[in-house]
């Protein structure tokens, strides 16, 4: 495996909710411009991990991280981080479709005023950027003032892609994107991850095996809180090096 | 279970069903019926003032002279009144009670908002006479001697009183509609980086909107048909008030208070039942609106 500088970088990381630990010594690299999967059974600690890389697990009572976690090269984790830039850089889309409860416009206009990223007059054209990166735009552009949580849930899904690319981020973090969606709008889905990738680095949770093997290009394995097992997507599905991933790929747990 | 036993359960719990929603079925259209009877009440008592007063007259008349001769009945001194009075009152309550109400479910450590929950139905229990009681004697003198005013009694002291009743209602019910918008809209603010405030204040307070305007509407209901507490500190001057420090009388009070000198069947009886009638009407326009405003934004 050639690497790269990685724009995601894990250093013995922990996390402990109160007493209970559901990260172990996790040391993982997050490469630049690629999509890395994350699987695992249930309750291994999938999203606690996607929600370090943004601090999200912050808004938890009793949450302790130790270890290191660089995102480009700065510790996050530092006392002089800015949360608001973080979260600029590091967008999220959640497992249920989650828009505002405002207009399809607004949706987008939300980020942009948060960060005063643009200047009003640009407002329009960001829209229907995002929009276009997300194949909405044609779609939505003579309902924009339509309300969000009108929209399908692909769209909905989609719409919330578009948001998090309104704040031109770096990485997109996806728990879950397809699982309240059918697998029609589930391969569209993963299209639109490949072409996303062009911009940006993508890490997706998913349940899905097969999900990961089409869609990603490093898959990271884990289970019970401990990363079992890192690699190109296509090796580790063919040729996994521990007998546990192997169990899990092949279905014969989880 | 024997397949007898097993019919005899369906059977009994098809029955309860049955009576259940009867009951309900014959509730609601209980409720439906008695205030259609009580607007027809009104109507047969207070419709043959416009035998001697016109309508136009009745509305717009300047003075309201119930007892000279001839009696002279124009309502507008009155409902000038209550509009003045209500609309102080919403202007001192809905922006404390939304802002009281964002802090509660928002801002305000678990403790702090248990203590302040609590204090806020304590406040809705107490009777209005005792808030007319309390406003008159400490409001009033106050109000006296900060504007230097002949009488204390006065459209500002009403629209302070009723201000707060009408703050629990508003407070406890808009919490509710703040603490009930999911968290995932929170979290998918959090996470694109906006703070805390940002959230609150473009996210949940706009997803929270329907609500709180429900519970403004409540407040209002409240204030408008409150009789006792205003009537006890508003100094009852039945004339048309050019500003918040003059005496004023609202509706409701002049019901109150003339309803016992009546004669039963005269014109001064049948002009406070019209004015129940305009009542009645305010009211279920306020209503309908509210319900209009609230069907409109959940279909959106
Ligand atoms: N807020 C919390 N407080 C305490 N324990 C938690 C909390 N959130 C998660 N956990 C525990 O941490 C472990 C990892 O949870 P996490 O949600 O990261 O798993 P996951 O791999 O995403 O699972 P799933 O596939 O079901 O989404 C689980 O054992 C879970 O019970
Ligand atoms: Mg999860």
């Amino acid at each position: 495996m050639s690497m790269e500088q990685p724009i995601i970088e894990t250093r013995s990381l922990n996390l402990f909710y109160g007493s209970f630990q559901a990260l172990i010594n996790v040391d993982l690299q997050i490469q630049d411009r690629q999509i890395t999967a994350l699987i695992g059974p249930s309750g291994c600690g999938k999203s606690t991990l996607v929600r370090v890389f943004n601090r999200m697990n912050d808004l938890i009572d009793g949450v302790r991280v130790t270890g290191r976690v660089l995102v480009q090269a700065e510790n996050i984790y530092a006392p002089s981080i800015d949360m608001i830039a973080l979260r600029r850089k590091v967008g999220m889309v959640f497992q249920r479709p989650n828009p505002f409860p405002l207009t399809v416009a607004e949706n987008i206009t939300f980020g942009l005023e948060v960060h005063r990223s643009l200047p009003r007059s640009e407002f329009r054209r960001m829209i229907e950027e995002s929009l276009k990166g997300v194949l909405l735009w044609e779609d939505l552009k003579d309902r924009l003032d339509a309300p969000a949580l009108g929209l399908s849930l692909e769209q909905q899904q989609r719409l919330c892609i578009a948001r998090v690319l309104a704040m031109k981020p770096k990485i997109i973090l996806m728990d879950e994107p397809c699982s309240a969606l059918d697998p029609i709008a589930t391969m569209k889905i993963e299209d639109l991850m490949r072409e996303l990738k062009r911009d940006y680095t993508i890490v997706i949770v998913t349940h899905n095996m097969q999900q990961a093997a089409r869609a990603s290009d490093f898959t990271a394995f884990m289970y019970l809180g401990e990363l079992i097992e890192f690699g190109e997507t296509k090796s580790l599905f063919r040729t996994p090096r521990v007998k546990r991933t192997e169990d899990y790929i092949t279905g014969r747990f989880g | 279970m024997s397949t007898d036993e097993r019919r005899l359960a369906t059977k009994v719990r098809k029955v309860r069903e049955f009576l259940i929603e009867r009951t309900i079925f014959v509730s609601g259209i209980t409720s439906i019926v008695i205030v259609a009877l009580i607007f027809i009440f009104l109507l047969k008592e207070g419709l043959s003032i416009f035998l001697t007063e016109s309508v136009f007259d009745f509305l717009g008349g300047q003075f309201w002279y119930p007892i000279s001769d001839p009696a002279v009945f124009g309502i507008l001194p009155l409902i000038a009144g209550s509009v003045l009075v209500t609309v102080g009152a919403a202007i001192l309550s809905v922006p404390i009670g939304i802002a009281s109400a964002l802090y509660i479910a928002e801002i305000a450590p678990p403790r702090t908002k248990e203590v302040l929950k609590a204090g806020i139905e304590l406040l809705a229990a107490i009777p209005s006479v005792i808030i007319g009681f309390i406003g008159m004697v400490t409001l009033g003198p106050l109000i006296k001697d900060l504007f230097d005013i002949p009488t204390g009694l006065t459209a500002l002291t009403g629209s302070l009183t009723l201000a707060f009743m009408a703050m629990p209602t508003i407070v406890s019910i808009a919490e509710d509609a703040i603490t009930a918008v999911p968290r995932q809209y929170r979290e998918a603010a959090i996470a694109m980086g906006a703070t805390k405030w940002q959230t609150t204040w473009k996210i949940v307070a706009v997803a929270a909107r329907p609500g709180m305007v429900a519970a403004v509407m409540l407040g209002m209901g409240r204030v408008i048909g409150e009789t006792m507490a205003v009537m006890m500190v508003t100094g009852n001057a039945a004339l048309i008030p050019h500003s918040f420090l003059q005496p004023v009388r609202t509706l409701t009070a002049t019901i109150a208070a003339e309803m016992g000198e009546t004669v039963q069947g005269g014109d001064h009886y049948a002009a406070l039942f019209a004015i129940g009638i305009v009542l009645f009407i305010i009211t279920f326009l306020i209503n309908a609106v509210t319900d209009l405003y609230l069907h409109r934004s959940v279909r959106k």
